[in-house]
């Protein structure tokens, strides 16, 4: 029997799979976003509550907690299906295998990082960002975080095979996400002090351009090395 | 020229290659390093400014430079590795990856040395220092990567796609690294932008950079043939060699 599925609904069936799967382990979801707020809440902590310095570093901190909220889920991304099989299937069927990462890039995304980005204003408000800041912070997030599922993606694609990823999986992923990082930083700086930030942004789409045609082959080139 | 290279996918062919390039490097690079350094440490005039403490440029500017023309090697045979699926390509990433990492390691060490007495600092958030550092994690990631396989086929292969992806990377970080740096401290040391110095201090740093060249080039041949040797085991022209070696013992 051979059937041919179009590739929007292969698409979606895959979506829909990962939904399903998620909804089994709902606690992967709600630990990296308790993880952010918690991060957050240290640096008023450490450096004390002065509102001009937190201002200051607001930007960074929320940066880099989101950051590092995003990696916490990786490690999880393909090892059910590396395990039980689900890619050697997908890999030989007649669906083109980089449907599945996008679909997991997707729902990578829409898990980890939008509940972030609805939650970013609350945290741009106990920091005592400006008001100015709030929408280059939540546009940044909203360009910025696909990039860094879509690099993660990758590393994770690389080290699945492996027993133990998490350690050397951060030593991958933080060096490639560090320009978000300066682009995103940067562009709330200059919103927060009333500058026109539109060229960060610019760049920021233009590297978000540049992962979407890069990683989903990347990713699939990495899971056969994997596989083999 | 294709009919020139195809047998270099071969890795017996390679090994012979690198075996019979490693003590032309070699001498090249010890001649070449020894003339740059005299002529360099002893012979060239000090600066006007910095006096005779300029002289780390020897070591420091080839190697800086070498750190970045050894990525882009390396890249360069991941790719094609991937796209041709030739191994020996494979086993250059690998046996290029550590040698790159150190002349970045040195290339920092040496900034650092050179950044005390010049600003006063041994380390200052500069975009051409940041960069050099954040290339000497890229670095230790492919080596971190290949490393974690028990299977280095795979091994090389994966730390391939993340040299790959790694240099989609380095322009990025190059200029959003300066861009961030303009934005917030206005302009910065680059002592890298200076007029172009004096012919008599030029010409030991021409001969130095040829000589680091051919240096990187005699270790990577070295390195490529232990890749090989160690991943074709079990090959008949392998166990021949070791039988052979034997026998001489």
């Amino acid at each position: 029997m051979m059937t041919n599925i179009s590739y929007a609904s292969a698409f979606f069936a895959l979506i829909q799979k990962e939904f399903t799967q998620v909804y089994q382990h709902k606690a992967d979801i709600v630990n990296p976003l308790i993880f952010f707020v918690v991060v957050i809440t240290l640096f008023p902590l450490g450096l004390g509550p002065e509102p001009n310095l937190l201002a200051r570093i607001a930007a960074g901190i929320i940066w880099v907690a989101a950051l590092l909220s995003t990696m916490m889920g990786l490690e999880r991304v393909f090892k059910a299906d590396y395990d039980d099989g689900t890619i050697e299937q997908l890999l030989i069927s007649s669906t083109p295998f980089f449907i599945y990462v996008c679909a997991k890039m997707v729902v990578h995304w829409l898990l980890t990082s939008l509940p972030l980005i609805i939650l970013s204003p609350v945290a741009a408000y106990m920091l005592h960002i400006p008001t100015q800041g709030f929408e280059a912070l939540m546009l940044t997030l909203l360009l910025g975080t696909p990039i860094l599922s879509m690099i993660g993606i990758i590393a994770t694609a690389l080290t699945v095979s492996l027993p133990k990823s998490g350690v050397l999986l951060s030593l991958l992923v933080l060096p490639l996400y560090i320009p978000v990082l300066i682009f995103s930083t940067s562009a709330v700086d200059a919103a927060s002090m009333g500058m026109a930030y539109n060229g960060h942004l610019a760049m920021l789409a233009g590297v978000m351009m540049l992962s979407i045609a890069v990683s989903p082959f990347a990713t699939a080139a990495a899971l056969k090395i994997n596989i083999n | 020229m294709w009919k020139w290279l195809h047998p270099y996918a071969k890795s017996e062919k390679t090994y012979q290659l690198c075996g019979a390039l490693t003590p032309w490097f070699s001498l090249l690079a010890f001649g070449l390093i020894t003339i740059g350094m005299i002529w360099g440490l002893l012979y060239a005039p000090a600066d006007y400014q910095q006096g005779d403490s300029f002289r780390i440029i020897y070591m420091h500017v080839p190697s800086a430079m070498l750190s970045m023309s050894v990525y882009a090697a390396m890249a360069i045979m991941a790719l094609v590795g991937l796209v041709w699926q030739i191994k020996t390509a494979d086993m250059a990433v690998s046996a290029i990856a550590p040698v790159g990492a150190v002349f970045t390691a040195i290339a920092l060490f040496t900034g650092a040395a050179w950044g005390k007495p010049m600003w006063g600092a041994w380390w200052v958030w500069d975009a051409r220092l940041t960069s050099e550092l954040i290339l000497l994690f890229l670095y230790l990631g492919v080596i971190a990567l290949y490393n974690a396989f028990d299977d280095k086929a795979s091994g090389g292969k994966a730390a391939g796609i993340l040299a790959l992806v790694g240099v989609v990377n380095l322009p990025i970080i190059h200029y959003s690294v300066e861009w961030w740096n303009t934005l917030h401290q206005g302009a910065t040391i680059t002592r890298f932008d200076k007029p172009l110095i004096d012919s008599s201090m030029l010409w030991p740093l021409l001969i130095n950079l040829v000589g680091f060249g051919c240096f990187v080039g005699a270790i990577v041949c070295q390195r490529l043939r232990n890749e090989i040797l160690l991943r074709e085991q079990h090959r008949p022209w392998v166990k021949s060699i070791a039988m052979k070696v034997a026998g001489e013992k």
